[in-house]
C-alpha cells in the first residue's frame, strides 16, 4: 500500500496544500487566500486537497506556517516573558532586551534577573550555579509572567545549567509551567541567543492555537496521523515540540519554497529565484539544504542568531515600476506590488511595470494585451531588460560559493523575467507544480539534529573533533525521529577563532533523514 | 571638550568598524555596554592633552580575548575598572583621564564605559588609530614608552599587575595571563602623564573616528557628493572595484589568516589579493604591493558602503576596496620593523600611500 503525506503551507497571502506520495509525486494540489483566522484557511485548504484522495493511504502530516512571525510583526498576541540569565559575575554591563523596540521590550519583557552561574571557554564554571536567587527570581515571577526564558553562558557547550535552572522553576512554578532553554534555541553569541530565547517564550501561546487548529483540522477529517511542523531550516519538528520551539519556525516560508522547487526539479544542488510582484528573493540549496546565514538575523528589530536561510532580496519584481529618466531608464525600487493585475500598461492601468517590458520583450505571453504597448519604444525594453539581466546576474554570483556553474530554479509570479542565458548558470529550470512548492517543500520534509560547539584541535586532532560532533549531530536526528539507517551528515562547517589556544575551532554540524515509520 | 551623545555613538561605532580595517572585534556588543554605562552614569568628556594637567595620570584601557569567547562572556564592567584601580593603586596615583590604546573595533568604545562609570574624561588620543593584533604595536612603542608596568583582570575580582623587560614581553605575558582568566579580560597598559600623550600619542583619533564615521553615514544613506567627501575626509582613495571570487581561510599560530581575491568590475584580467591576519594587512595586484600595512585597508559593500569584517566576507561579494593612510605619528624610525610588511611575514616593501607606482 502507498502511503501518502499531506503538506500545508501558510503564507502571508496564500495557504497551499498538496498530498504526495512515497515516490514525491503531487497527487492533489490547492491554493486559497490565507484567512483572517489562519485556522480556517487550514481547514478549508486541507478539505479541499482530500477531496479525491483515499483518506486511509494518509499516514502524515506536515505544516509550514508564518504564525508566529507574523505575531512578533504586528506585535500580536505574545506573552509576557521573564529573563533569567545564568552568567553572573559576568555580561553584567549589559542587561536583558539591551536594544529591543520599545513597544516589543513593553509588550514582552517582564522581571529579569542575571544570576550566579555560566561556563568558561575551556569548560570550568564561571560560578556555580546560584540556586538560592533562581528560586527568589521564580517567586518574583508568578503571577506576572505567562513564560520564562533562561540563557546561560556557554550554553551550546554544556548545558546542565539550564537543565537545572529549568528544574528549580518547575518545583516553584509547577511541572506544567512554560519554560524556554537557550541551548535549545540559539547557537554561540549569549546576547542574541537570550534574544531569540525570549521570543521564542513570548510565543508559546501563538504556537498553542495553530498546532490545537491544525490538529482539530486533521481530527475533523477523521484523519489520526502524525503531525509535524516545518522548521527555518527546512526539516521538521513535531507538533508537541513546535509547541516549545516556535521561534524555530519563523523563517520556514522562503525554506519550503526553495525545498519545494529544488525537490520538484529533481535536483539537490540549485539555486532558487522567487521573483514576485515587489521582489526577488535568492537562496541556495546545497545538498537539498538551504545555506544558512552567518549574520546575525533581525526578527522584528531584535538580533537573534538562531538558524535561518541565507537570503539575499532585492526590488525586482512583475510589479516593479519602469520610468524614463532622460536617455536612460530607471527601474524601481517602488512597485505596484499585486495590483499588477490592474495597473501594469498590458491590463489597461496606467504603470509602465517590469510585466509590460517583458511582454514586448518576448519574456511573457498571455498575461494581458500586448498591443496596448506601442507607445513603449524597443529602446526602453532593451535598457530595462538590461538592467533586470544584470540583477538577476549579481544575484547569482552573490549568492554561490564558488565559480562552478549550476543550475537555477525560477519560480513565482515573477520569474518570466529571468533570462535563459546567465553566467555561471547551466540552465534556467521551472518546474511543473511551481505554484505549490511551498507545500511540496512543507511535505517533503525531514528529521534533523545538529551541534555547534568550540574544541580545540591540539587536543584530540581534528578528525577527531570533527567525528564527534558528526556522532553527536547524527545522534539529534534520530532522536528528532530520523531513520537511523538514512542519516546522513548534510553539513560541516568550521570557523577557526582568532587568539584561542589550542587551535581553537567552532565546529557546526548538521545531519538529516527521512522519518523512520 | 566635547560631550559624547547617545547619536555621536552610531557614527562612532561604523568609523570604529572602517578603521577596525577588517578586525578589531566586532563593536556591537562594545556599543550596548556604552549605552547602558551612559544610562546608569551620564555621558562621557571627550578633551583634548591641553585641557588638562600636563603631570596628571593617564590610563589606558581595553578588552583582550578572543572575539568568539567575548561573544559569550559577555562583558561585566570590573574587569575594566578592575584594571584601572589597580594600576592607579600600583602607582600610587588617580588617573586624570582614561585613553583608549586600539582607536579602531571594539576597544575604541571600551574606554567610554569606563570613564561614564569612573566618572573621568577620555582623552582625545590613542597609539594606533587603526585595528592591530598585539599590544607592542604602538607609537608609544617606537617612542621608547613602556607598556609596563600594566595589569589585567576578570570579572570575578581576579586582577593581575606585572612588569616586563620590553612591550614584546608584555605581549606575550598578558596573553598566557588571560587563557587562564577566562579568554574575555581588561586590560591596562603604557600609563603615562598628560605631556606624554601630547608628544607621544596620536592625537584627535577619538573625534577622527566620529568625523569619518559621520561621513560614511552620509554615504549610506545615498546623499549627493558624499562619497567624495567622505573620501577627501579621510584622504582615501579607492584602489579596486570588483566582485570575490577566491577566499581561502586558515588558522595559524591562533590568528585566522586567509587571501581574498578580487576580480575588477570591468577588466577580467586585472584581480587584486588581499591578506588577512586578523586584519587586513597588505592589497597586491599582480604581485605588485598596492596597499601595505600600517597604511588601512578597508573593503566596503560596493552597494551599501557598509565596512566588511573579515568573518564576513563572502564569495561573490562586489566591493569597494580603500585605501586609507595611516595615521602622519607612525611616519618614524622603527616603523617597519614593528608594523610594516615584514613583521607580519610578507616578504615585501612597504608602499607609502600616494606613491605606488
Amino acid at each position: 500500500m502507498s502511503r501518502l503525506k499531506i503538506g500545508i503551507d501558510v503564507g502571508g497571502t496564500n495557504t497551499d496544500a498538496v498530498v504526495v506520495d512515497e515516490d514525491g509525486e503531487v497527487i492533489a494540489s490547492t491554493k486559497s487566500a490565507t484567512t483572517l483566522d489562519p485556522s480556517d484557511g487550514i481547514a478549508k485548504a486541507l478539505s479541499e486537497v482530500i477531496a479525491g484522495v483515499d483518506k486511509s493511504k494518509i499516514t502524515q502530516a506536515m505544516l509550514g506556517t508564518t504564525h508566529p512571525a507574523n505575531a512578533i510583526i504586528q506585535r500580536r498576541n505574545l506573552q509576557t516573558v521573564g529573563v533569567l540569565r545564568l552568567a553572573a559575575p559576568s555580561s553584567l554591563a549589559i542587561r536583558p532586551g539591551a536594544a529591543w523596540p520599545k513597544d516589543l521590550h513593553a509588550s514582552v519583557i517582564g522581571p529579569s534577573a542575571i544570576v550566579g552561574g555560566g561556563y568558561e571557554y575551556d569548560g570550568r564554571e564561571i560560578a556555580p550555579l546560584e540556586e538560592k536567587a533562581i528560586r527568589e527570581f521564580a517567586q518574583k515571577c508568578k503571577g506576572k509572567v505567562s513564560a520564562i526564558a533562561v540563557s546561560c553562558a556557554f550554553a551550546p557547550a554544556n548545558y546542565a545549567q539550564e537543565l537545572r535552572a529549568g528544574e528549580i522553576l518547575a518545583e516553584e512554578l509547577g511541572a506544567d509551567f512554560p519554560v524556554s532553554l537557550s541551548h535549545q534555541v540559539g547557537q554561540i553569541g549569549l546576547l542574541e541567543r537570550e534574544n531569540a530565547t525570549i521570543l521564542n517564550a513570548s510565543l508559546f501561546g501563538v504556537a498553542e492555537g495553530v498546532v490545537n487548529g491544525f490538529h482539530n483540522a486533521l481530527k475533523g477529517h477523521g484523519l489520526k496521523v502524525d503531525s509535524f511542523l516545518t522548521q527555518n531550516d527546512g526539516t521538521l519538528m513535531t507538533a508537541e515540540e513546535a509547541v516549545r520551539l516556535p521561534i524555530l519556525t519563523v523563517g520556514s516560508g522562503p525554506t519550503n519554497s526553495m525545498r519545494g522547487a529544488c525537490a520538484l526539479a529533481k535536483l539537490s544542488d540549485a539555486l532558487v529565484i522567487d521573483v514576485g510582484g515587489t521582489s526577488a528573493d535568492c537562496g541556495i540549496l546545497v545538498d537539498g539544504f538551504p545555506r544558512e546565514s552567518a549574520a546575525a538575523i533581525e526578527v522584528g528589530g531584535v538580533r537573534t542568531n538562531f538558524r535561518m536561510p541565507d537570503l539575499i532580496s532585492i526590488g525586482l519584481g512583475g510589479g516593479t515600476i519602469v520610468r524614463q529618466e532622460g536617455n536612460g531608464v530607471k527601474c524601481g525600487p517602488d512597485s505596484v506590488g499585486y495590483k499588477v493585475i490592474t495597473e501594469a500598461l498590458i491590463n489597461g492601468g496606467s504603470t509602465l511595470t517590469l510585466s509590460d517590458i517583458s511582454t514586448k520583450g518576448g519574456r511573457l505571453s498571455g498575461f494581458g494585451d500586448a498591443s496596448k504597448l506601442s507607445g513603449v519604444s524597443d529602446e526602453v525594453v532593451k535598457q530595462a531588460l538590461a538592467w533586470v539581466d544584470e540583477q538577476i546576474q549579481n544575484l547569482s554570483d552573490r549568492m554561490k560559493a564558488s565559480r562552478s556553474t549550476m543550475p537555477l530554479i525560477a519560480v513565482g509570479g515573477g520569474s518570466h523575467l529571468i533570462p535563459k542565458k546567465i553566467n555561471g548558470i547551466a540552465e534556467v529550470i521551472t518546474p511543473n507544480h511551481h505554484a505549490v512548492a511551498n507545500a511540496f517543500g512543507a511535505a517533503i520534509a525531514e528529521a534533523s539534529g545538529s551541534v555547534d560547539r568550540v574544541y580545540r584541535y591540539d587536543d584530540q586532532g581534528r578528525e577527531a573533533c570533527l567525528d564527534e560532533a558528526r556522532k553527536l549531530a547524527t545522534e539529534a536526528a534520530v532522536r528528532a525521529g530520523a531513520d537511523a539507517k538514512h542519516v546522513r551528515i548534510t553539513a560541516v562547517i568550521e570557523v577557526p577563532m582568532s587568539y584561542l589556544p589550542g587551535q581553537g575551532c567552532r565546529v557546526q554540524v548538521k545531519a538529516a533523514g527521512p522519518l523512520a515509520s | 571638550m566635547r560631550e559624547l551623545t547617545l547619536d555621536d555613538l552610531d557614527d562612532m561605532v561604523l568609523g570604529a568598524t572602517l578603521l577596525g580595517t577588517g578586525g578589531g572585534g566586532d563593536p556591537y556588543i562594545a556599543r550596548l555596554m556604552v549605552r547602558q554605562a551612559m544610562e546608569d552614569f551620564g555621558t562621557v568628556k571627550i578633551v583634548t592633552p591641553s585641557e588638562l594637567d600636563p603631570d596628571g595620570l593617564v590610563l589606558t584601557v581595553a578588552v583582550i580575548g578572543a572575539p568568539t569567547v567575548i561573544s559569550e562572556k559577555v562583558p561585566a564592567g570590573p574587569e575594566f575598572t578592575g584594571v584601572v584601580n589597580a594600576l592607579a593603586s600600583y602607582l600610587g596615583k588617580k588617573p586624570v583621564a582614561i585613553m583608549p590604546i586600539e582607536v579602531g573595533g571594539m576597544n575604541t568604545l571600551i574606554p567610554l564605559a569606563v570613564a561614564a562609570e569612573l566618572g573621568l574624561p577620555v582623552i582625545d588620543a590613542d597609539s594606533m588609530r587603526r585595528a592591530f593584533p598585539q599590544i607592542e604595536m604602538t607609537v608609544f612603542t617606537l617612542a621608547g614608552i613602556p607598556a609596563s608596568p600594566m595589569s589585567v583582570a576578570d570579572e570575578k575580582g581576579n586582577v593581575m599587575v606585572f612588569e616586563t623587560t620590553d612591550n614584546q614581553m608584555a605581549e606575550k605575558l598578558a596573553r598566557s595571563a588571560v587563557m587562564q582568566l577566562g579568554l574575555a579580560n581588561g586590560i591596562s597598559c603604557y600609563s603615562m602623564t598628560v605631556r606624554q600623550v601630547a608628544e607621544a600619542g596620536i592625537q584627535g583619533s577619538m573625534s577622527y573616528c566620529v568625523e569619518l564615521g559621520k561621513r560614511l553615514m552620509a554615504v549610506q544613506r545615498g546623499e549627493a557628493g558624499s562619497f567624495d567627501e567622505f573620501l577627501k575626509f579621510a584622504e582615501a582613495k579607492i584602489y579596486f572595484s570588483g566582485k570575490i571570487i577566491d577566499l581561502d581561510r586558515r588558522t595559524t599560530d591562533g590568528f585566522a589568516k586567509g587571501t581574498v581575491v578580487i576580480e575588477h568590475m570591468t577588466d577580467p584580467n586585472r584581480t587584486m589579493h588581499v591578506e588577512i591576519q586578523n586584519e587586513l594587512l597588505i592589497a597586491t595586484e599582480d604581485g605588485k604591493p598596492i596597499i601595505t600595512t600600517p597604511d588601512l585597508i578597508c573593503i566596503l559593500d560596493y552597494e551599501n558602503a557598509q565596512p566588511i569584517t573579515t568573518e564576513t566576507l563572502a564569495y561573490g561579494q562586489r566591493v569597494n576596496v580603500i585605501g586609507l593612510p595611516c595615521a602622519p605619528e607612525w611616519h618614524q624610525p622603527g616603523m617597519l620593523e614593528l608594523v610594516g610588511p615584514k613583521a607580519f611575514g610578507y616578504d615585501m616593501p612597504y608602499v607609502r600611500m600616494g606613491e605606488a607606482k
